[in-house]
């Protein structure tokens, strides 16, 4: 009953497997993202405060949203990676990486375009915003370490330890942030002061989050099929692949 | 070294050779880090002396008034601090793995994490203990009342082990590559962040007169779980430099 999950050991396999996710999570991923759109521009009323400008909020909860989730992904992949020593996991936890940066730079930005109109300052310290940026920071210290090593099973311990030593310390970064903003400054703006979002809203949002997720994934298969050929190139499989002499995976 | 291993300490319960208690030996490896650390008394006194330039550095390039001083002395002192271990943590692990000692001690069958707890602390000794010094004679620079100085000295002694402590991750991390500092200092600032935070504000509130005890607790819980998982991930970090 466990075979399914030992043959995502096998590079030529998981690459085959990849290939195909991908398109099983793009192509509902597309589809979501089209409806979500036509319901959050079109259909959506405007906000009765902040009019259409609201709006944004379609592509930024998910952002916000997905870049801790990738963070979390990368670093339980990692995990995995340390404690089975299954190499594959970390060739998933280094693929998460750059998808995750940016989307947490997607965040930021979406976040100073809404803010310019809303707070009327790109930029506040506020919390969130704050949290958000050192997440960006620990994604680039993750990226920096991987590049640093040259030897890749050191670079896949190395960052995977550092993941999960992020993980841990994402918490207690993020209480710390929100405590120091609620002694520096007032009452800060809540972003998704959400009492009661009607359904109207909230359904376009919803799908956004799904589309954006399945999107995540479907990306992340195609960059571990990179990432597995990478490091297999010098096997014959890969090679067959490279040449076009191959049927695993299709094309 | 003090540490006898090759023949006696695998058979810990053999009467002819009793290995070392693990008290022992924290206290031959904090020994012997503090004995090389001393001696290479450049390194140990550089981390000083850059924080009290950065410290020195402020008032020039804002203004020589009291009032604006006191006002930022809490955030500057905590800043150097932070820089000035940032800057000391790259030597942590460095000659240590080098010279083959850090091969050494992987070959004893002790906690590594333990020894690496031993190793920090010592390195704490060295480079944050004056650190801690400096600080309330560079305060009084900055005009900080009594009060304010003793919570400063109190923060800054809760939270330098702590900023060493996480150090040791990214010092571990990045032991065996070139040219690494900057990547050190990347991947480590973030974790800090906390720690910065709560000692800065603890003494901007006892500045203000109100009671700092909060973030000193804080500090304390912080440090009390830096000592007890940083030097196992340390470890392990350790473990894939090594290699």
């Amino acid at each position: 009953m466990w075979t399914w999950f030992f043959r995502l050991a096998s590079p030529p396999h998981l690459y085959a497997l990849a290939g195909k996710l991908s398109l099983w999570f793009l192509i509902p991923a597309f589809g979501l993202l089209a409806v979500g759109t036509w319901g959050g521009l079109v259909l959506a009323p405007p906000d009765y405060q902040q009019g259409d400008a609201f709006r944004i909020i379609y592509v930024h909860v998910p952002s916000a949203y997905l870049s801790m989730m990738i963070y979390v992904t990368m670093a339980v992949a990692g995990a995995i990676g340390l404690i089975w020593r299954m190499k594959l996991a970390h060739a998933v936890a280094a693929s998460c990486a750059p998808i995750g940066a940016s989307f947490t730079f997607a965040t930021l930005v979406t976040g100073a375009v809404w803010g310019k109109p809303m707070w009327g300052t790109y930029w506040d310290w506020d919390p969130r915003l704050t949290s958000e940026l050192i997440l960006l920071f620990l994604y680039f210290g993750y990226m920096g370490l991987r590049s640093a090593y040259e030897d890749i099973n050191q670079a896949d311990r190395a960052s995977a330890i550092l993941a999960l030593a992020g993980v841990a310390n994402v918490p207690i970064i993020h209480f710390s942030v929100i405590w120091w903003a609620s002694l520096h400054q007032g009452p800060t703006l809540s972003k998704l002061e959400a009492p009661s979002i009607s359904w109207d809203m909230l359904w376009p949002l919803l799908a956004m989050i799904l589309a954006f997720t399945l999107y995540f994934f479907g990306v992340l298969a195609l960059r571990v099929r990179g990432e597995v050929l990478a490091r297999e190139f010098q096997s014959r499989w890969a090679q067959d692949v490279l040449r076009g002499t191959s049927t695993a995976g299709g094309k | 070294m003090a540490v006898n291993v090759d023949t006696g300490a695998r058979t810990r319960d053999a009467a002819t050779e009793p290995a070392l208690g693990l008290l022992a030996l924290f206290w031959v490896i904090l020994a012997r880090d503090l004995r090389v650390g001393l001696r290479r008394w450049t390194d140990a006194s550089n981390s000083a002396l850059f924080f009290i330039l950065v410290v020195t550095l402020f008032p020039l390039a804002l203004s020589p008034k009291a009032e604006q001083l006191r006002m930022i002395a809490p955030g500057v002192l905590w800043i150097a601090a932070l820089l000035a271990t940032l800057l000391s943590l790259q030597l942590l692990f460095r000659s240590d793995l080098e010279d083959g000692t850090l091969e050494q001690l992987l070959t004893l069958p002790y906690p590594l994490g333990w020894m690496l707890l031993a190793k920090t602390l010592a390195h704490w000794m060295i480079t944050g203990i004056p650190v801690v010094l400096m600080a309330p004679v560079l305060a009084i620079t900055y005009h900080l009342p009594a009060t304010a100085l003793a919570v400063l000295t109190l923060s800054l002694l809760l939270g330098t082990p702590t900023l060493s402590l996480l150090g040791s991750i990214g010092a571990a991390l990045t032991a065996g590559l070139r040219g690494a500092g900057v990547l050190l200092v990347f991947i480590v600032a973030p974790l800090m962040l906390p720690v910065l935070i709560l000692g800065a504000r603890a003494t901007d509130l006892a500045l203000a007169g109100e009671d700092p005890t909060g973030p000193l607790y804080l500090l304390g819980a912080l440090l009390v779980l830096a000592v007890s998982l940083a030097p196992i991930v340390a470890a392990g970090a350790i473990r894939v430099s090594a290699d």
